[in-house]
């Protein structure tokens, strides 16, 4: 060691302060271990999920019968846009950015995220936005109610509520966007000696190229936002035609975020499969470097697409057939990863834990969504069925059996390292089969009314649309009840589970199965010297230090 | 039918379920007849892919177990396979490309209109006016509140019901202007095969052209505030020789109300005029009974602007609110007559027994001083 070294950290031989594993509430809220951190997040996440799930309640209940039952139109809009909100910012992307931060630091032998203070920062900044959101419905005028997307002019119209649904966007664009950098820091610089790019595990590849995706377009969330803000506040006109603005503006930027967003709910899906798959198949990735390749077109072709979400603003011909062919395009590389998994199925030895059933649930719902995406992206056809149901039953196969489900899959998989602990694996299965049941039941009906010519985002409804919309909400209780099984369950495993191995999956060959579980506090303090294969098979690791 | 079926069997539900529509309802133009063609061609073809793609992989999970006994062999890439489940999902969507790059083309072919009629979106009704023929009207949701409140017996057409639907001649080439005054709606009758956003301070248009007489109705399709559920769309084919005598029915009526703007009206007359405008116009928000929505929209009755200030309640009614832009500038939709009715009925309905009357030139004299 050297004198400046030693003159810098003189108490480093003698207290070992930084290795002690802190206690209370100040493990918490000064929290630098990443995987402490991964646990805020997915303890924020569920409760938001939670939160979200109620307002979604909230919704169908209305929608059991028609007329106005419950809640009053402005209220309605309220929650359908909260629970849009609450959902994509709230639940399912700080989801994500927990299990990053778990997994990733683990599976390619880092010592903690690069950068652990700005980490500690990130999530902190996610519970006050969210505060923000829940006391809005408290304000004179209510929360905002424009949609999640809050399209202007609309979203100038409203209360003091949409001013705090901006702000909360704001923190919660910084917030990603910060976790992003850590994300692509860690991957890039603190990979142990061995674990190339080129062998990276996919979720490692999914949770990159997600973070550059955050990176390019929170800021143009915010930027767009920022102007509503200023046309609310500041005599701005940037969508106030008679200031000589335009209301399809704020179209064109939500969406050129909004499109991307999609990919960045959907890409660590993808690698959290592509992880499960291979683990209870007991067969390597199939097409590990197309899989890579077809993550980043994917990333690269959602940049060209964001107008397919507004053909009917009137766009010209040209523009049509140049967005609808491009979404078209989108198919070919998400059918490659399809395609994929089911190659490293074929021919493997397949058993189904709870895991791998989410996963192979999620494959088969998030492809009827993601054929339904192509009906959709037919320009000519998209002009009967946007804004309607059928709109809406596509992206809930898509976030909800995609996104939620990769995310259970991704839970019940590394629960076991993470805790130390195995789940019930009865219960698993219950959770699993209960939620397949009553997602469908809930959505499937959901196409036929955007067919039949229900619009979305409506309180109230013709009666001929009372059959499916009362076995939508039924589906959707039984559903949101279904997820209270999956709580107990974890929340009793956690603590009476039974003990976990090292590696409680057989297949399962990726670095963070060949270290202890529960994972230690710190682990890889010493990189560890690592022969790998693709999607991050270890084929053999030397050294490598734990505390 | 087949679709059915497999309905029935997918959700174990009674046949009540089956009588709702499961898909686009029955096409009346030649271009919503195509998007049904091409909307089943794509049905058929997704259908297709998917039972393939996961026949194959329950067949693995059938056949490639491990409580079946069966070993993992340890491939994990082949060049040929990756190359050809490229192409062909590219060769099929070139397939989908071909038809839909037609119909899209046909879509926007509006040229040749032989009637044009510009359509204004407001919150939260339509406005129609046959530009040629000097004939526009106001088109509200013609259901009362007391249905939508539980009340009242629903019809048929709960929530899809106008008070004046839109008239169309059929066989006639008609294209629609669209606008809207406040923010963004959408114009959309399914069985035209018709969706237009209506943009504020922008025209779009749009055409379709009807063959059979009958009514159609549809929705306002883009979230565009507290009643976007309530603001339908109706439109009626009449038979050309039908259209035209509707049409000159309309203009005679049309010049027959012109009102004298001078005319003094007596509190009765006002008032019973007024009850309707306010049940037009007011009553989803101010409620019918006057009293608003706490926190959202104010009272009526017995507020301080409907009993007392008198001049105020003429300029918020004519010219929207500074405060809350929920509340319309009403003098942009509605005749000087209108106005003076529905702030008459204000200031004489519920508990409000101010005896004021205001008359139409009272109106025409407020909005000479704000011009």
């Amino acid at each position: 060691m050297t004198a400046i070294d030693s003159a810098l950290q003189p108490a480093h031989d003698t207290a070992h302060g930084h290795h002690a594993k802190p206690s209370g509430i100040t493990r918490w809220l000064f929290a630098t271990n990443h995987k402490d951190i991964g646990s805020l997040y997915l303890w924020f996440a569920f409760s938001m999920f939670i939160f979200g799930g109620v307002l979604a309640l909230c919704i169908r209940a209305e929608l059991f019968r028609p007329g106005l039952q419950f809640w009053q139109p402005e209220l309605f809009n309220q929650f359908t846009t909260l629970h849009g909100l609450i959902m994509v910012f709230g639940a399912i992307m700080p989801a994500f950015t927990g299990l990053a931060n778990w997994m990733l630091p683990l599976m390619i032998g880092a010592p903690d995220m690069a950068f652990a203070r700005m980490n500690n920062w990130s999530f902190w900044l996610l519970p006050p936005a969210a505060l923000l959101l829940l006391i809005s419905f408290a304000v004179p005028g209510g929360a905002a109610a424009a949609g999640w997307t809050l399209y202007a002019p609309l979203s100038t119209q409203m209360g003091m509520g949409m001013d705090l649904t901006i702000f909360a966007i704001h923190i919660m664009g910084v917030s990603s966007i910060m976790g992003s950098i850590n994300i692509i820091v860690t991957i890039l610089n603190l990979r142990a000696p061995g674990m190339t790019m080129m062998k990276m595990p996919m979720f490692a590849w999914a949770s990159l190229i997600t973070a550059y995706l955050i990176i390019a377009v929170m800021p143009v969330l915010a930027g767009v936002v920022t102007m509503v803000l200023t046309d609310r506040h500041f005599g701005t006109h940037f969508f106030n035609a008679a200031g000589g603005g335009d209301p399809v503006l704020y179209q064109h930027i939500f969406w050129f975020f909004g499109h991307p967003e999609v990919y960045i709910m959907a890409l660590p899906a993808f690698g959290i499969v592509s992880h499960i798959i291979p683990t209870f198949s007991r067969k390597p990735l199939f097409g590990y470097t197309s899989m890579v390749y077809a993550t980043s077109s994917i990333a690269i072709l959602s940049f060209m697409v964001w107008a397919h979400h507004m053909f009917t603003t009137g766009m010209p011909a040209t523009a049509q057939l140049f967005f609808m062919y491009a979404t078209m395009l989108i198919a070919v590389p998400t059918g490659v990863k399809v395609f994929n998994w089911i190659g490293t199925m074929w021919q493997g030895s397949m058993s189904f834990e709870t895991p791998m059933l989410f996963a192979i649930g999620f494959i088969c719902l998030f492809t009827v969504g993601g054929l339904s995406g192509v009906t959709l992206s037919i320009a000519a056809i998209d002009i009967q069925l946007q804004d309607t149901y059928y709109v809406v039953a596509h992206f809930h196969y898509v976030l909800v059996a995609g996104a939620l489900f990769s995310l259970f899959a991704a839970v019940y998989y590394w629960f076991p390292k993470m805790t130390g602990r195995m789940y019930s694996e009865s219960w698993g299965k219950f959770h699993f089969w209960w939620s397949l049941l009553w997602f469908n039941v809930t959505f499937f009906p959901m196409h036929f009314l955007g067919l039949a010519g229900m619009p979305r985002r409506i309180p109230d409804y013709n009666m001929q649309f009372t059959d499916f919309n009362t076995l939508a909400s039924v589906g959707a209780f039984c559903f949101g009840l279904g997820q209270l099984i999956f709580f107990a369950n974890m929340l009793h495993s956690l603590r009476h589970g039974k003990p976990a191995a090292a590696r409680p999956w057989e297949g399962a060959d990726t670095l963070e199965w060949q270290i202890a579980t529960p994972a230690p506090y710190h682990s890889f303090v010493e990189a560890p010297d690592l022969e790998v294969g693709e999607n991050g098979r270890i084929d053999a690791m030397h050294g490598g230090k734990h505390h | 039918m087949a679709s059915r079926r497999v309905l029935l069997l997918f959700t174990g539900w009674s046949s009540a379920v089956l009588a709702a529509g499961v898909n686009l309802p029955p096409p009346v133009t030649g271009v919503a007849q195509d998007i049904y063609d091409l909307h089943m061609l794509l049905l058929y073809i997704t259908g297709g892919i998917f039972v393939l793609v996961f026949g194959v992989m329950f067949w693995a999970i059938l056949r490639h177990r491990k409580a079946a006994g069966h070993q993992a062999k340890h491939f994990h890439e082949n060049t040929t396979v990756e190359i050809i489940w490229t192409l062909i999902p590219l060769l099929i969507l070139v397939a989908m490309a071909w038809p839909a790059t037609r119909l899209i083309l046909q879509q926007k072919s509006s040229a040749g209109a032989e009637l044009t009629i510009k359509v204004t979106g407001y919150q939260w009704k339509w406005h129609y006016d046959y530009l040629d023929d000097g004939v526009a009207f106001m088109s509200h949701l013609s259901t009362p509140q007391s249905a939508i409140r539980q009340v009242a017996d629903r019809g048929e057409h709960y929530l899809l019901e106008v008070d004046e639907p839109l008239v169309v001649p059929t066989g006639t080439k008609v294209r629609l202007l669209l606008t809207a005054n406040d923010v963004i709606h959408a114009w959309w009758v399914p069985q035209l095969g018709v969706k237009q956003d209506a943009i504020p301070g922008f025209v779009r248009d749009v055409w379709f052209k009807v063959d059979r007489p009958g009514t159609y109705r549809g929705q306002c399709a883009e979230l565009c505030g507290k009643d976007h559920g309530f603001m339908p769309i109706v439109v009626e084919a009449r038979a050309p020789a039908d259209y035209q005598a509707w049409l000159a029915a309309r203009q005679k009526t049309a010049a027959a109300n012109l009102e004298d703007p001078n005319k003094v009206w007596p509190l009765a007359e006002l008032m019973a005029r007024g009850e309707k405008v306010y049940a037009q116009n007011c009553v989803a928000c101010h409620q019918a009974n006057g009293k608003g929505i706490p926190g959202a929209f104010p009272a009526l009755d017995g507020s301080a602007m409907a009993t007392k200030d008198k001049p105020g309640h003429i300029d918020i009614v004519l010219n929207g609110s500074k405060k809350n832009a929920a509340m319309a500038a009403w003098g942009k939709q509605l005749s000087d007559t209108d106005i003076a009715a529905v702030i008459t009925y204000e200031r004489n309905a519920w508990g409000n027994h101010t005896g004021d009357v205001v008359q139409p030139k009272d109106i025409k004299a407020a909005r000479g001083g704000k011009a």
